[in-house]
């Protein structure tokens, strides 16, 4: 089974000026005037509407981060909503990411819903106490007695061929801290209003980017009809159903993927079904918790399932689900669980990181031995 | 009674934009050790000048062509230090030939000086290398693309010098001073001052070079420091002195100055070299959006080169000879440079797992052995 396998062809930063147009307001900022709609967006631009209309609606939400103020950030999705909501409310910080987040759990301490930027996946380590000792514990110590809704966005994943600390895949770390909720949009209506649920819900949230997919286009309704329609949180979808009559001919494999592997997922189930084989791909969307009900009825069909994500195999998100899938599918299953992901090194240079990055064909590959 | 901030001081300078060499003061401002810093690069004559124009003539054609790769596709991200050249050349001579630099991301003036070769610097920002070169090589340690992280890695390698006997025996062919680049920007970092704070402590022999070059992307200096960076290092409790960083001359008397203090045992300094960030950030970066045509010109004006050319020229120093020597010297390089990088091999996919870890890993060996597999099976058309 085979897939056309391309070098990674995303824009990097400096294409990132105008991805949709030199478009100062965007078009998701009618929402909050109340004439809302579809509009066709990118990933950063249905982040950049749920952030306005986030801060239309709650005055009390603001941003914190480097060079998100008149830059408009390194990716541009904070472009323009300092001009609309002022300095005050979108804010330039010192380049000093433990006191972006430490000072993120003061203002949230005294009622505010900071958001704040991590510029890459690489630089949210010096935060990273902040986030694992402090935010993440906190609100147990208060024990009711305070909330800390802080929503931290981290721009993850390679694929741009970026220099060191630009390209990994830290999500693992703060699905294993307990208290916090991390999540994973891979289209741009999930970015939409799962960042907007995120701030209005009391916990921390890590936002977690696909930056390699932020120029991907999609239709985007901030209605507010649309939003109370969204399903919460922590819902995975499927992404890509197969027909239970499709099932039943035999050859249906389910892939569970996430943020950025969910276009590789899609992208193998159309080269897999030009050889009859089904692929139906769960995107998990929140990675903690962890909507294992989509994942279990899938594998429950198909008794296949592969699991694909960038980070490393060892110890990944791959791992719990397939662990998750085992124990309580163990009787539906036709053969292992397998995971396709990353090795186990640091995120290689970018000259061979197509070779570190899970592509089609490696899941084609997964896919082929489930089947066997 | 009201309290009341110091008031700022001039920047030690030696080479005024005019081109005009101090050696006494001239005038109220002026920093009150300029005939200390003079007489320690008493020196540095014509001759040495010219090397230093030369040295940052290269660096500055070097990151132009740097630059030109970038555009043209060959390079992933170039971070330019035009502008920047006589703060780093000055530092680089100031220091000894045993002292150890701890860069960042642009310290291409002073891999330069430290003899590293400018195609071995590219390999990073081309993407094929997450180092380039062996820091044992020239005294020069890896550059660091996570802000302020050298800090600490410094601080514990002038430590180790201490531990080994390398401070304050008056042996000036031995003692060993540390350099620990950064910028305003990351002076926010609590790493930084956690860095600073323990070689004060310590007295280990730091020399912290700050280049404030004006600006973190789109943040200015005002938004990392309430206080002017240098006056940071008294409550650290070390010596700050803020230097004119684009006064090649000045910058290597002050560095000189602080490297005799940290290699004779006295503990660490903080030298500011101001200075400006001519182009953007790197090339992903769009300077437009966060400052005026009119900031860039005014520095223009205090260009690093222009200032050591006007005085080697007022001086008869150099002549039109020497000039066209090095404009040919640059271009000869530029060729270099661009044929290396368009020669420039991809790594092995496979290198990823070399040096993961240096001793014998199962996992890992398991995981090259499948990619290895993977390579040869894996159908041609796909590759
Ligand atoms: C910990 C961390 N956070 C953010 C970044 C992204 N970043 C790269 S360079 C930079 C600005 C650095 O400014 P400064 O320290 O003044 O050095 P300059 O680039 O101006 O030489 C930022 C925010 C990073 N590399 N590391």
């Amino acid at each position: 089974m085979s897939a056309t396998t391309t070098r990674p062809t995303a824009p990097t930063p400096d294409q990132t000026a105008s991805p949709t147009g030199a478009a100062a307001t965007p078009a998701g900022a009618s929402g909050a005037s109340g004439a809302s709609g579809t509009a066709t967006l990118t990933l950063a631009k249905a982040i950049t509407a749920a952030l306005h209309d986030a801060m239309a609606a709650d005055e009390k939400v603001l941003l914190m981060g480097e060079d998100i103020g008149r830059l408009g950030g390194v990716f541009r999705v904070t472009d323009g909503l300092q001009a609309t909501f002022g300095e005050d409310r979108v804010v330039d910080t010192p380049l000093a990411e433990a006191t972006i987040l430490g000072a993120a759990i003061g203002l949230a301490l005294r009622g505010y819903r900071p958001v704040c930027e991590i510029q890459f996946d690489g630089f949210v380590y010096p935060a990273f106490s902040q986030i694992v000792s402090q935010l993440a514990k906190m609100p147990a110590r208060l024990a009711g007695a305070g909330q800390l809704p802080v929503v931290v966005r981290i721009p993850y994943g390679g694929g741009i061929g970026a220099v060191e600390h630009h390209s990994e895949s830290p999500e693992a770390y703060f699905a294993h801290t307990a208290g916090l909720r991390v999540i994973s949009p891979a289209t741009p209506q999930d970015a939409y209003w799962m960042l907007r649920q995120s701030l209005t819900q009391p916990d921390p949230v890590i936002v977690m980017e696909p930056k390699r997919r932020y120029w991907d286009k999609g239709a985007v309704d901030t209605s507010a009809a649309a939003l109370a329609a969204a399903p919460g949180l922590h819902s995975a979808r499927v992404a890509r159903p197969v027909s239970d009559a499709r099932v039943s001919e035999g050859g249906a494999v389910t892939v569970v993927a996430y943020g950025p592997t969910v276009r590789v997922a899609l992208d193998a189930a159309l080269a897999a079904a030009e050889e009859g084989v089904e692929l139906e791909v769960v995107d998990l969307r929140s990675l903690s918790p962890l909507d294992v009900g989509v994942v279990e009825a899938s594998a429950r069909r198909t008794g296949r399932v592969v699991v694909v994500h960038e980070a490393p195999v060892f110890l990944g998100m791959g791992a719990e689900v397939a662990a998750r899938v085992t124990e309580s599918c163990f009787h539906s299953l036709e053969a292992p669980v397998l995971r396709v992901g990353g090795f186990s090194v640091p995120y290689p240079a970018a000259r061979i990181e197509e070779h570190y990055l899970p592509d089609a064909e490696r899941l084609l590959d997964a896919v082929d031995r489930v089947l066997a | 009674m009201p309290l009341v901030a110091p008031a700022p001081q001039a920047p030690v300078q030696l080479l005024s934009p005019t081109g005009v060499r101090r050696s006494r003061p001239t005038g109220e401002r002026e920093y009150p050790d300029v005939e200390e810093y003079a007489a320690l690069v008493a020196d540095v004559g014509a001759e040495q000048l010219r090397a230093r124009y030369r040295d940052m003539a290269l660096v500055r054609r070097f990151d132009v062509e740097a630059t030109a790769l970038q555009r043209q596709g060959e390079l992933a991200l170039w971070a330019s230090c035009t502008g920047q050249e006589a703060a780093q050349v000055g530092a680089g001579h100031g220091l000894a030939g045993q002292d150890h630099v701890f860069p960042t991301y642009r310290e291409h003036g002073l891999a330069w000086v430290r003899g590293v070769d400018p195609l071995q610097v590219l390999q990073l920002y081309r993407g094929s290398s997450h180092g380039g070169w062996d820091p044992s090589d020239h005294a020069f340690h890896l550059y660091t693309l996570v802000i302020g992280a050298q800090l600490p890695h410094a601080t514990g390698y002038a430590m180790g010098v201490q531990r080994d006997g390398l401070v304050g025996t008056g042996d000036r062919g031995r003692d060993t001073a540390v350099m620990a680049c950064f910028g305003d920007g990351a002076s926010s970092q609590g790493e930084v001052n956690e860095a600073l704070s323990w070689a004060a402590v310590f007295s280990a022999p730091v020399v912290f070079f700050c280049q404030n070059n004006g600006w973190a992307i789109s943040a200015p200096t005002a938004r990392q420091s309430a206080a002017p960076l240098h006056q940071r290092a008294t409550g650290f409790g070390m010596p700050g002195v803020q230097v004119d960083g684009n006064d090649v001359l000045a910058v290597e008397a002050v560095v000189r100055a602080a490297g005799d203090r940290a290699r004779s045992g006295a503990g660490p300094v903080l030298v500011e070299a101001v200075t400006y960030r001519m182009n953007a950030h790197t090339t992903s970066d769009d300077a437009g959006r966060y400052r005026t045509r009119e900031e860039e010109d005014s520095w223009r004006a205090k260009d690093p080169l222009a200032r050591v050319e006007a005085h080697l020229r007022a001086t008869d120093g150099a002549d039109d000879a020497f000039f066209d020597a090095v404009r040919g010297e640059s271009d000869e390089l530029g060729a270099r440079v661009r044929r290396g990088v368009r020669e420039m091999t991809d790594p092995a996919p496979t290198s990823m797992f070399d040096h993961a870890y240096a001793a014998e890993h199962p996992l890992v060996a398991s995981e090259r052995a499948w990619l290895e597999t993977w390579l040869a099976t894996e159908p041609e058309e796909a590759r």
